[in-house]
């Protein structure tokens, strides 16, 4: 529900973006880092990451190579990162309900580790970023479905 | 317990005193303690050990009182438990100390307590009970006693064990104590009663700690928890500020091993029962998850988190010095020592997907023992060293099972939409694991987690009520 609307929001930006100006995108793939100035959001804070960029990548079960989906979206927050050079983040792995309490922790660090090494992969320094795994103690969508487990595993870049 | 019943002379009861100066709530192996004085007194019937009983018994060809483990599954020791009797104002006492003895036994399903309204002339405070009244509604066994106000907070706590049908006391005991501490006394009681009928030691004195969950699932308030095994004297232990997760007994101190995300920062703590202190275990850059103490105490094994998985460490807990057992670049986590030490199992998904490995306790000769179908995750060795019990998922369920430690003899014990997380009581009887039931809708209504005991065979499944939901249970080892 607040997933849908934030992805609705990143969209609308990513829309705005493609008529305003370029981004240097490896992917091809342009973004709004700043161009979606959506009222009373500042510049290079938490909720400019969530609302403009994309916090957050998905990973598929018991998986934690970064998909194709979730390179665009990392593409974008090294960008970000590339202009608030002054924002450090914590990246957090999450896992769904369908899987060991413990190993989940190890595999959500697996996950946040990915994430991480994506970014450090396209020029961010490693020393901005730090992380985190709650396992499956953070779930963020509260069914017991595909759906939800779906948008449980992830992990979630928040500004520190 | 430290009152074995072979050191008991014949003809006597054994007094143990429990001290009646402040005790700590939590304290374990201080608070039962031995006395040398033995009470003389004087017994109708001359006392038997239960080897005598029996082959009296076996010549008069009749059913004993004392059986089997295997032979009580399929039928219950029919066991009599009237109040015992109050002397000094003890009425409610005596009954509640009955009532603790009977919820005990009858929840281990190797035990029938007859029902109280079927009870014969069961007030009659004699100290030889008519054994024709006993025999008549069924009973195999008998527990009399009598609980005496000793002045102020004193009371003094007698018991004895009746083999009905011939006749014969098998056990008479004594304890002077606080009248507070008069749950474990019942407890140290059936415990008694269960080692003398059944020949193999019982787990009711005991605790469970536990992880105690409330709040929504996504800002779920997560703390350390403490109970009796019965689920009575519930206590949380962290305040809930940070996530505690995983939390499991050292062999013989007041100290708890868990996982604290206290400051954001998730490692492995000690905990101390006593004093409620919290202290970080070793110095590690990584996540560190998954403690359990060596049988001997003197270490934990844990993981910590790598770039591409997790490795496992023995932490020696007088040095504080790390020493890495895994370096598969797979997530190794969740390890266990055998009892005797020598091997540890534990779980990796360095074939692809999680399942069970044993390995000799310095890292070598690593060997597979799960090839069934599905996952395998958070072995557990049980204190017996025969089984080894499991989490095994796949196919939208879960289920708790056991095999041996070569990997043969899988059984499924209970399986549903999720279990996970068996820990075995002291004596390898019993497990005691976690069910979650799905949420129903998109707010997360309908989800539940709650601790259930199990029968290593499968049967005698138990709910254990919690004040919150449950889940990462930990049997403690015997308290006395």
């Amino acid at each position: 529900m607040n997933i849908k609307t934030v992805g609705a929001l990143a969209m609308l930006a990513l829309l705005a973006a493609a008529c305003s100006e370029d981004k240097p995108m490896t992917t091809g793939q342009t973004t709004g880092a700043a161009a979606a100035a959506a009222p009373g959001i500042a510049p290079g804070s938490e909720e400019d990451l969530k609302t403009n960029v994309g916090d957050r990548v998905f990973f598929d079960f018991d998986k934690s190579n970064v998909r194709t989906d979730g390179k665009d979206v990392l593409d974008r927050q090294a960008a970000w990162l590339g202009k608030y050079g002054q924002v450090n983040v914590q990246i957090a792995g999450n896992c769904d309900e369908r899987g060991t309490e413990e190993y989940n922790i190890a595999l959500g660090q697996r996950r946040a580790n990915s994430a991480r090494d994506y970014l450090v992969a396209k020029g961010v320094a490693s020393g901005r970023i730090t992380t985190i795994s709650y396992g499956k103690d953070r779930p963020t969508a509260l069914g017991s479905n595909e759906d939800a487990w779906k948008q449980n595993r992830n992990a979630i870049t928040e500004v520190k | 317990m430290t009152t074995s019943a072979h050191d008991q002379p014949e003809g006597a009861t054994m007094t143990l005193r429990l001290p009646s100066a402040p005790v700590p709530v939590l304290g374990r192996r201080s608070l039962v303690a031995r006395s040398a004085a033995l009470l003389g007194v004087p017994l109708a019937a001359p006392l038997l050990t239960p080897r005598a009983a029996r082959a009296q018994q076996a010549a008069a060809g009749g059913p004993s009182a004392v059986i089997d483990v295997d032979r009580a599954r399929s039928e219950p020791i029919p066991i009599a438990l009237p109040p015992l009797i109050g002397a000094g104002g003890t009425d409610q006492l005596g009954r509640d100390i009955a009532g603790v003895i009977t919820n005990n036994l009858s929840r281990s399903g190797l035990f029938r307590p007859i029902d109280p309204a079927a009870f014969i002339n069961a007030g009659a405070a004699a100290d030889t009970p008519n054994f024709q009244n006993w025999k008549a509604i069924g009973a195999q066994a008998l527990v009399t006693g009598r609980v005496e106000s000793q002045g102020g907070d004193k009371v003094r706590v007698e018991f004895r064990l009746w083999d009905v049908l011939p006749g014969l006391q098998i056990q008479g005991t004594a304890y002077t104590t606080t009248q507070s501490n008069w749950r474990r006394i019942a407890h140290i009681i059936s415990d008694v009663i269960y080692e003398r009928l059944l020949g193999e030691k019982g787990y009711f004195d005991t605790r469970v700690v536990y992880i105690a969950g409330t709040g929504p699932r996504d800002r779920r308030i997560k703390r350390l928890a403490i109970m009796d095994q019965d689920g009575e004297n519930n206590r949380f232990l962290t305040d809930g500020s940070f996530l505690a997760l995983t939390p499991r007994f050292h062999p013989t101190r007041d100290q708890i091993a868990f996982m604290s995300y206290v400051r954001n920062k998730p490692r492995v703590y000690l905990f101390d029962l006593g004093t409620g202190h919290q202290q970080l275990l070793g110095d590690f850059n990584g996540i560190t998850l998954s403690p359990r103490f060596s049988p001997d105490g003197g270490s934990v094994i844990m993981a910590q988190t790598t770039n591409g998985g997790s490795d496992i460490y023995q932490v020696d807990l007088s040095s504080m010095r790390p020493r890495r057992l895994t370096d598969s670049g797979a997530i190794d986590v969740s390890p266990c020592f055998s009892p005797d030490g020598g091997q540890i199992v534990f779980n990796s998904d360095r074939d692809g997907d999680q399942q069970l490995y044993v390995m000799s306790a310095d890292g070598s000769g690593t060997k597979r023992i799960s090839f069934g179908h599905g996952r395998y995750a958070t072995p557990v060795w049980s204190p017996r060293g025969d089984l080894i019990a499991f989490t095994r998922f796949g196919g939208g369920t879960f289920a708790i099972g056991v095999m041996h430690p070569d990997g043969t003899g899988e059984r499924i014990l209970s399986e549903s939409y999720y279990v996970e997380g068996p820990t075995f009581a002291p004596n390898g009887r019993v497990i005691m694991f976690w069910r979650e039931t799905p949420a129903t809708d998109n707010r997360g209504r309908g989800f539940s987690a709650h601790l259930v005991s199990i029968d290593i065979t499968g049967f005698n499944e138990r709910a254990i009520t919690t004040p919150t939901d449950a889940s990462d249970p930990a049997w403690s080892p015997l308290l006395s």
